[in-house]
């Protein structure tokens, strides 16, 4: 047994937003563990809360249309209760953030050195002008941008999307932070790009500690880097498992369509995928017991249970996996084994 | 044994002016987007066309259905020359290749109900009007699975995967012979990408469509398209039989380019033999001599600078441009491992 | 930048030129008979056709044009012997109704459109930039609202409804401050400001409406930009976010179009001048229409024009400054 080192403890997260349309209940009751050096994955389609999961855990939401319920904890105090001076403190020092898209996350009206360089000032405010100069190309190199020192000087739009990715991690690495959260940093970048930025993660990652949360819609990502995985569906997690087990033994009718409707590169025959019907659910109107009962082929063996009760996580199959379902455990086993072959 | 010819594509060029402009405002340079494509796709066939950002098969797409009008070359239809076509006989073509869009939230007027929105281009065209218009227009969202009830409703009530149903829907209406796709499914999500495809496929079949299928994920193209062209800086760098690209893929960019595609199985992470290319995509506006792909090439040599390799047939229809193709024995994952 | 400036420059003088040729052209086009004007009603035909050929206008027309374009250049001299006078350059023409050059009455009314324009323009960008932020910061609340309203109001009502509102109002009703009437500020500052206060006013409010518009919703489009959430995951002060990120990135099309409104401005306030009876420039252009003092209305037109392709470069060139992303091409 290894030992581990928590440095993120979330617990029953929920976020809702005031629309004008009603409330959306963008997250309900999300809870895990982040453990030193291991990186975990939280996959789901759009509007499954994964993003906004991100997002609540720098309390970077919109503070008037948002609620937030639950407890973040980080290095043993709670950012929930944390006031506003005590969270610019965390912010960019122990937790810091990587964007989808590198093309707006950057200050189009500054050098990337002066950006890379804030992030350090603000944390370290007594910092030499060499100081801050050296660790900016010290970053810069670290993330692979050739000709630092010129390069620095340049503005975000004369960079390739790739570049300006690496950019944004040399920012939310310049502190070096026990956390990192990567909102799919790889998903606006070509494929050949997208190998390049993940292996520079990890690397980074191997070489400090950090611990990573990825957040993708992308399961081959997950099976590249992740060590735990989330599922999300509207808004709740319906199944923690290992990565391996998740791809071998998946324990919720949702993974199961997920899995099933990836084409593949070894795809050689043509046919049906498999799909999951209809579309996911409204999050201003989710449907009662589970919310993924109309779109699963499975909900009619359950008695009525999933359209009145909301499951909760439980072990269903290997060890280290549970999931939000009602069917029997056998049963998950049985069908998580065919899927997953 | 060779099929019907739907369309073909001969030698056709495409350059951007672009760059500083001079003193009176002439752009001195110019963005090579595509860069002398020839292709021939057969009737029924599916072409998937692959390339990473910036590398004109876009473009390629706007050339085809003449939203765009090319520097050189050649576009034919039917073995009738649609290149220079203006006015009504371009209106006449234009009913046989429809394109499908890559974001279903923006290529349909969120003023226009979905009926609107279908039979727009009956109406362009003027072929039919009043009641049969409608019944056309309700058949056409049976066809595609949209509820032919909807007919009065408005893009917002529909999810993404209805929106791009929608957009197929009114890319069919005419009876086209050839569908040019642009990344139909790139915005939406996984489990919606599968219906989208599984209904692209089922259309083909039962409609005798031939299909363009322009993608960035390597995957969804392997599943649907009979034959690929790897486009890289504005040129087809590897075509062939889907089975000879993806299995046996003979220009080193195509293997680089495969072997980066994460792969669904934790148990084939780190795999031996990944390659890693190093950098970014070089400018259209500035490619390298010879050949284009030998900046991030492992097996350049100086022939690679000195020489453009022409895109010759390797057997049985497998088409490359290189000096120095993947030998059998480096396979799909031999080559030096670069980090 | 250097050859980006050079060519701004050049096509602005080319479009200069095409301006005057139109103007020249569309004035002389007028069914009025610009020497019989020269006298009163009375006037007997010889000393119309003696005025005519002092002035030039028994010449052909592109000849008439030919003397204009030079008299900008070398100034021009107009008739002979005893009753010869000159313009000097830069000269636009002599005004038949004022007896005077028309650089000289420019020369005269000008310092007061542009005390009315600067003034306005501080104040209204002070009132449109500032309530737009105050409107950006409190979305939704009664700020927001208040600013909605009054922007709604101000970009709806007109000029000279306004004007004379405030004018009826403060002077006649309320009898705070005296009719306006126009002196110096060399001469007297006091009776200056008394003249310009309300005029000053009334375009600011007036043009600070669209100003508040504008701020507040590049504001709420910044806010929401990535860049922007990325400087507060940094750990960054909201004010150091708003004020490196978020107004920063707002004001570059406020630049933009306080410039051009700017340039319009200086050109004559032509409705707010005359309200408030100011002599500038607009009143000028209003008294050559009036009169059909056609040199006086091709000059102040040019100068207008001036104004408003000088104003354009000069954004075009700020923009590069401004926008980092524009410097490059």
């Amino acid at each position: 047994m290894e030992a581990s080192h928590p440095v993120l403890i979330v617990e029953n997260l929920s976020v809702s937003f005031e629309t004008p349309d009603g409330i959306v209940h963008a997250v309900n009751d999300v809870s895990f563990v982040l453990h030193r050096g291991k990186t975990l994955g939280i996959v789901g389609e759009s509007g499954s809360g994964k993003s906004v999961t991100a997002s609540s855990l720098m309390r970077l939401n919109n503070s008037v249309t948002a609620t937030t319920s639950g407890s973040v904890q980080v290095s043993g105090k709670d950012l929930m209760a944390a006031s506003d001076d005590e969270l610019r403190q965390i912010r960019g020092s122990e937790i810091a953030m990587v964007f989808q898209d590198p093309m707006s996350a950057l200050n189009p009206y500054y050098t990337v050195g002066a950006q890379i360089a804030e992030a350090y000032e603000v944390h370290h405010p007594n910092a030499s002008k060499s100081e801050v100069q050296m660790k900016v190309i010290d970053m810069m190199t670290k993330v692979g941008i050739p000709n630092p020192e010129q390069r620095s000087k340049d503005y975000p739009h004369q960079f390739s999307g790739g570049m300006r990715q690496r950019i944004v991690i040399a920012i939310a690495l310049v502190n070096d932070p026990k956390i990192l959260i990567a909102d799919e940093p790889t998903t606006a970048l070509d494929v050949t790009v997208q190998a390049q930025i993940l292996d520079l993660m990890l690397s980074l990652q191997a070489e400090n500690g950090m611990a990573i949360l990825l957040i993708t819609h992308d399961l081959g990502v997950i099976a590249e880097v992740a060590r735990d995985v989330l599922v999300m569906y509207a808004g709740r997690v319906v199944e923690k498992a290992d990565v391996e087990d998740l791809f071998e033994i998946p324990t919720h009718p949702y993974s199961w369509g997920l899995l099933g409707a990836v084409s593949s590169l070894d795809d050689s025959h043509r046919g049906q995928l498999k799909t999951i019907e209809g579309a996911p659910p409204s999050l201003l109107n989710l449907p009662t017991g589970c919310a993924f009962h109309p779109r699963c082929t499975y909900s009619s063996e359950n008695n009525g249970q999933c359209e009145t009760l909301v499951p909760s996580l439980m072990q269903k199959g290997p060890e280290h996996s549970s999931s939000a379902c009602h069917l029997q455990s056998a049963r998950v086993v049985q069908i998580g084994r065919e899927v997953g072959k | 044994m060779s099929k019907p010819i739907a369309l073909e594509v001969r030698n056709l060029v495409k350059y951007f002016p672009t760059g500083h402009k001079g003193f009176l405002g002439r752009p001195s340079q110019e963005l090579k987007a595509v860069d002398g494509v020839s292709f021939v796709l057969s009737k029924g066939e599916t072409l998937g066309i692959v390339g990473e950002s910036g590398c004109g098969k876009s473009t390629l797409a706007r050339l085809i259905t003449r939203l765009l009008d090319p520097s050189s070359g050649q576009v034919i239809l039917d073995s009738q020359d649609i290149t220079h076509l203006r006015g009504r006989r371009l209106r006449d073509v234009r009913r046989q290749i429809q394109m499908i869009f890559q974001d279903p939230y923006s290529s349909l007027n969120p003023r226009h109900s979905v009926g609107q929105i279908i039979s727009a281009p009956l109406e362009v065209q003027g072929i039919v009007s009043g009641d049969e218009l409608m019944s056309r227009v309700r058949e056409m969202m049976a066809l595609v699975g949209l509820n032919p009830e909807h007919y009065n409703r408005y893009p917002h009530e529909f999810s993404g995967g209805q929106r791009q149903r929608i957009g197929i829907a009114r890319s069919l209406i005419l009876n086209p012979s050839v569908i040019i796709a642009d990344e139909p499914v790139s915005a939406l999500d996984v489990s919606i990408q599968a219906q989208i495809l599984n209904l692209l496929e089922k259309l083909q079949q039962d409609l005798g469509l031939s299909f363009i299928f322009i993608a960035h994920d390597l995957s969804v193209v392997r599943h649907i398209a009979d034959k690929v062209a790897v486009m890289y800086l504005g040129k087809i760098v590897e075509m062939g039989p889907s089975s000879a690209v993806y299995g046996r893929s003979l220009h080193p960019y195509t293997t680089a380019l495969l072997s980066a595609v994460p792969v669904a199985n934790p148990k084939k992470r780190g795999a031996s033999g990944r390659i890693r290319l190093q950098g970014d995509v070089p400018s259209p506006v500035n490619p390298p001599s010879g050949c284009r792909f030998r900046t991030r090439c492992w097996k350049a040599s100086e022939l690679c600078a000195s020489h453009e390799p022409p895109l010759i047939d390797m057997g049985e229809g497998h088409l490359v441009a290189c000096h120095h193709p993947m030998e059998p024995s480096e396979g799909a994952g031999k080559p030096p491992v670069e980090r | 930048m250097f050859l980006f400036i050079t060519r701004r420059l050049f096509f602005a003088l080319l479009l200069l030129f095409a301006v005057s040729v139109v103007t020249y052209l569309l004035f002389s086009a007028l069914p009025v008979d610009p020497a019989a004007l020269t006298c009163g009603k009375n006037c007997k035909p010889e000393l119309i056709a003696a005025n005519r050929v002092r002035l030039g206008y028994d010449k052909p027309l592109v000849e008439q044009y030919w003397l204009f374009l030079k008299g900008i250049f070398v100034g021009r001299d107009y008739g002979m012997g005893q009753a010869a006078f000159s313009c000097p350059a830069p000269s636009l023409g002599y005004s038949f109704s004022q007896h005077e050059c028309v650089t000289t009455l420019i020369g005269k009314t000008f310092p007061v459109t542009a005390f009315l324009s600067i003034g306005a323009f501080i104040l209204w960008m002070f009132i449109g930039v500032g309530s737009g932020a105050i409107a950006a910061l409190n979305k939704g609340k009664w700020q927001d609202r208040l600013a909605n309203a009054f922007t709604a109001i101000g970009v709806s009502l007109p000029t000279f409804y306004v004007g004379l509102l405030v004018l009826f109002s403060v002077v006649i009703w309320l009898g705070i401050l005296p009719f306006p009437h126009y002196e110096s500020p060399l001469e007297d500052p006091v009776k200056f400001l008394n003249a310009m206060i309300l005029p000053w006013i009334t375009l600011a409010v007036l043009s600070a409406a669209s100003y508040t518009r504008l701020t507040r919703n590049g504001m709420l489009e910044a806010m929401n930009e990535d860049f922007v959430r990325l400087g507060v995951a940094k750990g960054l002060t909201r004010r150091v976010v708003l004020r490196k990120y978020v107004m920063r990135s707002a004001m570059v099309p406020i630049v933009t179009i306080a410039g051009l409104d700017f340039a319009a401005l200086l050109g004559g306030a032509i409705i707010t001048e005359s309200v408030f009876s100011l002599p500038g420039m607009g009143k000028l252009s209003i008294r050559a229409v009036v009169e059909s003092d056609l040199p006086v209305l091709v000059g102040t037109t040019m100068v207008a024009a001036v104004f408003i392709v000088l104003a354009n470069v000069i954004v075009d060139i700020s923009y590069g400054f401004l926008d980092p992303r524009v410097r490059e091409k």
